[in-house]
């Protein structure tokens, strides 16, 4: 299945290219074509959001539609986040579909008031007789000293707020089919994106489609350890295994999709095949999607785990900026196949 | 470059052209001032029964703005209101069987009971839910109004928010997001002159609200909030203004809650606030003054009133038994509605 894979090397997309039919794009092209065509089929769909509109696009991924289908429903913002949830949230329960657009996911604590007290609520406090069926678009990233207001990675907080949907698409495949599937989905979605995936290339068809939220996808499949991993981290994954196959070491890698929902099932199932998990998250451990996860495995099958559950995520601290401190705030491939190694180690001691 | 402002100012609201207000008005408007006045003594003299596990807060002294722009409306018109949001209900039109009902926690309430006195729903008469943050749903009829407009409908969005409300940044983005885009919104502030038991000279330096508002280029008025009349006349001015697609409108009411801020008590012995000044906002009682003019001039009499009473009574007393023997939820509906389905809320 070509959607399964995400390409770590350009050639491969371009041999598939070259064998018939194989459409590649990247993350940032797929968000684009999904919200094109969202906008083109669905007169309830409008973006707003800061500086949507201007020449770079956020990132590209709003490039040109402003032009194409004019300010009203390519809107740009005032830097007001709280009052803009607060009006998407509104046209949202008037019957619109909103799709909110922030650079940073950092911006996102600014409207906390309205995404956690509002939107996450609207159904539940009006007894299923309302709800707010809008998307907030953000992005996370790394690198380049962006610093402790810039680079944070905050949708762990938001898995703590019942009524919200969270999705982390990892490839360009899932990246339109999740923004398809988030504006079809009545309830707030916050779609977060990892900007160091924006010139991923991967399969994706030029029909709208939607990937289901709650549904893993094995990305690897393998029989010595698990590794669960998120957004990026799954780019990571994918050569810590590709590594780690060389040494005769089988890694599975699940990548699912959405936090919130979280697809218990395919995790369970991959744990209580190997014993063995590795979590690797692109976010804080404490109380983040690491921890739920890890907390799930636990609850469920503890008689089935042949070493303790470990997790590679970032250090219980802020961003740096220094490009010395940075580096060592991220952990990568090698944090990961050493994870992987430990995990065997005790499992075999 | 000029750095002079070319800014045009708001239009000033032109009182001078409005059109008299009919007997047939001040009657209609005094019955729905006196509907929300019965409607909240039901729940003073049912709340020692400590059956109505709810925080509520009532509305009484207040009923005059409620009344006085509601009576403009469409059912079809959204409604953004707050935690002491009764009143804009009733006079919006919402059922008061599935008000008692939420308020008395049962399946038959508005909110299937999950949502009490502070988050009233009527998606048929324009409510879409109701937030108990303070300030919290001015963005949200802001919202409405964005999606008016985006659609090129001819129904309109109403926020009505407290004085606290217009010290919360939400206040002032709202206001800005709705003139830069022309949004069909009224936005009615209640100023009762306390936030809990907070006055506003605490609160705020500049004690009028509405000139912070025309700053962002709206029109704005200062409305006595007791005198029902002048609130009917400029909420048909503002209301007109709004659906002729001018823009937003802006409405300080100046009012004054004889309740404290949560609770069918008053709470002047508790030292919240000087018993004199409530005594002297009493005195101004927005039901009592109309009622008393529209004696006086012959337009109503005792009879007219008892009738009323009468048939509110009947009314309140209905819709709380309805209440009282509706079945609670079923405990599986816990944790249904976290989620939306799909087609929810259409």
């Amino acid at each position: 299945m070509p959607w399964t894979k995400i390409l770590l090397d350009p050639e491969d997309v371009d041999d598939l290219r070259q064998s018939g039919d194989y459409r590649a794009l990247t993350y940032v092209e797929a968000l684009r074509e999904a919200q094109a065509q969202l906008l083109e089929n669905d007169p309830r769909v409008f973006l707003i959001g800061q500086g949507i509109d201007d020449s770079t696009g956020v990132f590209g991924s709003t490039q040109g539609l402003a032009e194409r289908f004019g300010a009203k429903r390519v809107m740009d913002s005032p830097i007001a986040e709280n009052g803009v949830t607060g009006m998407v949230l509104g046209a949202a329960a008037a019957g619109m579909r909103p799709i909110y657009i922030h650079h940073r996911i950092d911006f996102l604590p600014m409207a906390m008031d309205q995404i956690v007290n509002h939107a996450a609520k609207w159904s539940y406090m009006s007894g299923g007789n309302a709800c707010a069926p809008l998307v907030i678009r953000s992005l996370i990233g790394r690198g380049w000293g962006s610093a402790a207001q810039h680079s944070q990675s905050l949708y762990g907080l938001f898995m703590h707020v019942p009524g919200l949907r969270i999705v982390v698409p990892a490839s360009p495949y899932d990246a339109k089919g999740l923004m398809f599937a988030a504006v079809e989905d009545p309830n707030p979605v916050l779609f977060v994106e990892h900007r160091w995936l924006y010139n991923a290339k991967g399969y994706v068809p030029e029909q709208p489609y939607t990937v289901a939220f709650g549904e893993a996808v094995t990305r690897v499949e393998g029989q010595d350890v698990t590794i669960v991993a998120i957004s990026q981290m799954v780019h990571e994954a994918l050569k810590a295994a590709k590594e780690l196959r060389t040494q005769g070491i089988s890694v599975e890698v699940i990548d699912p999709r959405t936090i919130s929902p979280l697809d218990d099932a395919a995790i369970i199932d991959s744990v209580a095949k190997t014993g063995r998990i590795v979590i690797a998250d692109t976010a804080c451990a404490i109380g983040g999607a690491s921890a739920e996860i890890a907390c799930r495995i636990a609850e469920t099958i503890p008689e089935k785990l042949k070493a303790p559950i470990k997790r590679i995520t970032f250090p219980n601290c802020p961003t740096p900026a220094g490009p010395s401190l940075e580096q060592a705030y991220y952990p990568g491939v090698p944090d990961i196949v050493r994870a992987v190694r430990e995990v065997l180690d005790a499992g075999s001691g | 470059m000029s750095i002079s402002s070319d800014f045009p100012l708001p239009p000033s609201p032109k009182k001078s052209s409005d059109r008299p207000v009919s007997s047939d008005e001040r009657r209609t408007l005094l019955a729905s001032m006196l509907r929300i006045r019965h409607f909240e003594e039901k729940i003073v003299n049912a709340y020692p029964e400590q059956e109505m596990k709810t925080p509520v807060h009532l509305c009484i002294g207040q009923e005059a703005v409620a009344a006085g722009i509601c009576a403009h409306l469409r059912s079809e018109d959204y409604l953004a209101t707050t935690h002491r949001n009764h009143g804009h209900c009733l006079a919006k039109g919402v059922s008061p069987r599935a008000m008692f009902a939420e308020f008395y926690g049962r399946v038959t309430g508005c909110c299937r009971g999950k949502g009490g006195s502070m988050h009233l729903c009527s998606p048929e008469n324009g409510v879409l839910g109701t937030s108990a943050i303070v300030g919290g749903g001015i963005p949200i009829a802001t919202g409405y109004g964005m999606a008016i407009h985006l659609r090129g409908e001819s129904r309109m969005s109403v926020g009505f928010f407290g004085d606290g409300a217009s010290e919360e940044g939400s206040f002032h983005e709202s206001l800005n997001f709705a003139c830069l885009h022309k949004l069909p919104v009224l936005f009615v502030c209640e100023n009762n002159s306390y936030a809990t038991n907070s006055p506003i000279g605490a609160r705020q330096l500049h004690p009028d609200i509405f000139r912070r508002a025309s700053a962002y280029g709206l029109p704005a008025e200062l409305v006595d909030g007791n005198d029902a009349v002048e609130v009917y006349r400029a909420g048909r001015r503002a209301v007109e203004y709004v659906r002729s697609g001018q823009g937003p409108y802006f409405l300080e009411c100046r009012t004054y809650r004889f309740k404290g801020h949560v609770g069918p008590e008053c709470d002047w012995e508790k030292g919240c606030r000087p018993k004199d000044e409530l005594l002297a906002w009493m005195e101004r009682c927005p039901v009592a003054t109309l009622t008393n003019t529209l004696l006086r001039e012959g337009e109503i009499d005792q009879a007219w009133l008892d009738a009323l009473a009468a048939k509110d009574n009947a009314e309140f007393d209905e819709a709380i038994s309805f209440g009282r023997s509706s079945p609670f939820p079923d405990p599986a509906e816990l944790t249904m509605h976290v989620y939306a389905e799909p087609g929810q809320g259409k």
